[in-house]
């Protein structure tokens, strides 16, 4: 048996976070990141890598296969290998390195999309629940958030100061962002000023719900020399879930996220940064807390999903922001992060390297 | 310039099919029908409710059912100030994480009450039934804050 393939991050481009993206429809949202990474790499199209991958959810649309459409944007004549994910396309990329480390492939594109401002997005994913126990009650996100939360005060792990600071210090960080949703400064009195939604949230611990798209392409670290291509390696990566009965989880932890982060191996070196996909405030204290981070790492420079929430691309853009730092020279090791599922049910962590 | 005629039809997003909910399922929504709450032990001996058809940790397939009482603790709860369109009530309400007593895992349903004040993490509920019941988990039309 040979050695594990190394897997290199060559392009990356992700949409603005636009809270609607008007009449553009997913291939319209997702055409200008491909010519984008296509650019970057100085690729033609789909034809010029072996395998293609997308994440997106059928729900927001409505209709089973609906992800179908985005093929569209791919121009699937002559036929190329192409799979899909109904989850973050952070796991479209995971399936893509599995490929790559299978020898069927050397190259590969993934892009993940969503125009979540369709429907009402809590609402749509209370019907992902369990059909039988969850789902006939319309138990909404942002509500399972905020049980999740009151647990994680009451316990004494998180403040609303806490998690205000979280909110305060993502759109700080934003202000750098091009994409950005929303950014700017703001005091944490500021934020504790306004009323909770749903008590004990308020709108700014709820990370905004964005339309657009994103897009990457991986391949083996000789095809990246073969392009001649800057590039950052990912040299771990995993993904752990917990059981979908949300009774039976310690929902103030997320083991998962531990085990995934022993699995990718973030604890062979130093952490400069970490992007994390925390859709509410108070889960980026607790995957702060299971990811082992400490002050000398700098969370979220892009300001995370509290900045801009791409529904279904906003785990591979944690990815991608870290490659971008890396390939600038800015850091030489980075972790990023995505979710999927209530309460942090099911995580995924990626290290990323300088080559 | 004429307006184009806009074609529309409604939609009903579901589940467009008849499907068998299975021994452990079924049971506990058979139950609900006769307004009577069952659980199911793990392989840990925790009672889990609603039943679980395999245990999460283990992976053994479950079959001990255990019947669990009608009134319980609330373990978490939210205040829901403006209830969705879709939501079961129309005025404030709270959702709870619903330990009933028998039970070592919480349920989640929905609660009435009047006011946020009213409630707190411990306080005591109970199950107030729909008027009509038919085998779904909404047979649990809500619960209700007891001892006041």
């Amino acid at each position: 048996m040979t050695a594990m393939k190394e897997i290199a991050v060559v392009a990356f481009s992700q949409s603005d976070c636009l809270a609607r993206a008007g009449a553009a429809n997913e291939v319209e949202l997702i055409m200008p990141q491909l010519r984008a990474v296509f650019g970057q790499v100085g690729l033609n199209n789909a034809q010029d890598v072996d395998f293609v991958c997308s994440g997106s959810c059928d729900y927001l649309q409505g209709a089973a296969f609906a992800f179908v459409a985005g093929v569209d944007a791919l121009g699937a004549v002559p036929p190329i290998k192409e799979s899909h994910v109904e989850m973050d396309a952070a796991w479209a990329l995971y399936e893509s390195i599995l490929k790559i480390r299978m020898d069927q492939a050397e190259s590969a594109l993934i892009y993940g999309f969503a125009k979540a401002s369709a429907g009402e997005l809590p609402t749509v994913l209370s019907q992902q629940l369990d059909p039988y126990y969850l789902a006939p009650l319309w138990v909404d996100s942002v509500s399972l958030a905020a049980m999740q939360a009151r647990l994680l005060i009451e316990k004494g792990l998180a403040t609303e100061q806490a998690m205000a600071g979280v909110v305060a210090r993502a759109r700080k960080h934003a202000m750098v962002n091009p994409h950005a949703q929303v950014s700017g400064e703001v005091s944490i009195e500021t934020l504790l000023a306004a009323d909770t939604v749903v008590s004990p949230l308020r709108e700014s611990d709820c990370a905004p719900v964005a339309d657009g798209a994103a897009a990457m392409i991986i391949c083996t670290v000789d095809k990246a020399r073969e392009w001649g291509v800057p590039y950052a390696v990912i040299s771990g990566i995993d993904h752990r879930i917990e059981t979908h009965n949300l009774g039976m989880r310690d929902l103030t932890d997320s083991p998962s996220t531990r085990q995934a982060a022993a699995g990718a191996g973030v604890g062979r070196g130093a952490v400069e940064v970490a992007e994390l996909c925390a859709p509410f405030s108070h889960q980026e204290i607790i995957l702060t807390r299971a990811l082992g981070l400490g002050d000398d790492t700098v969370i979220n420079p892009s300001g995370g999903v509290m900045a801009g929430n791409l529904m279904m691309a906003s785990g591979l853009a944690r990815i991608g922001e870290v490659f971008r730092r890396i390939v600038s020279g800015d850091i030489s090791r980075g972790v990023a992060h995505a979710t999927s599922g209530p309460c942090l049910q099911h995580n995924l962590v990626a290290v990323l390297e300088s080559a | 310039m004429a307006q184009p005629d806009v074609l529309s039809q409604a939609f009903e997003l579901g589940f467009t099919y008849t499907r068998s909910t299975g021994p452990v399922v079924g049971r506990f929504l058979t139950g609900l029908r006769d307004r009577r709450i069952f659980g199911i032990r793990a392989s840990d001996g925790r009672v889990i409710v609603p039943p679980m058809e395999y245990d999460p940790a283990t992976a053994e397939a479950l079959d001990e059912f255990v019947e669990v009482g009608q009134q319980g603790e609330i373990v978490s709860w939210c205040w829901v100030k403006q209830p969705r369109a879709s939501h079961p009530m129309d005025t404030a309400f709270a959702w709870a994480m619903i330990r009933l007593d028998g039970a070592d895992v919480p349920m989640i349903h929905c609660v009435t009450a009047a006011a946020e004040e009213d409630l707190a993490t411990g306080a005591r509920v109970q199950v107030v039934w729909a008027a009509e019941t038919r085998g779904y988990i909404t047979d649990i039309r809500c619960f209700e804050l007891i001892g006041e």
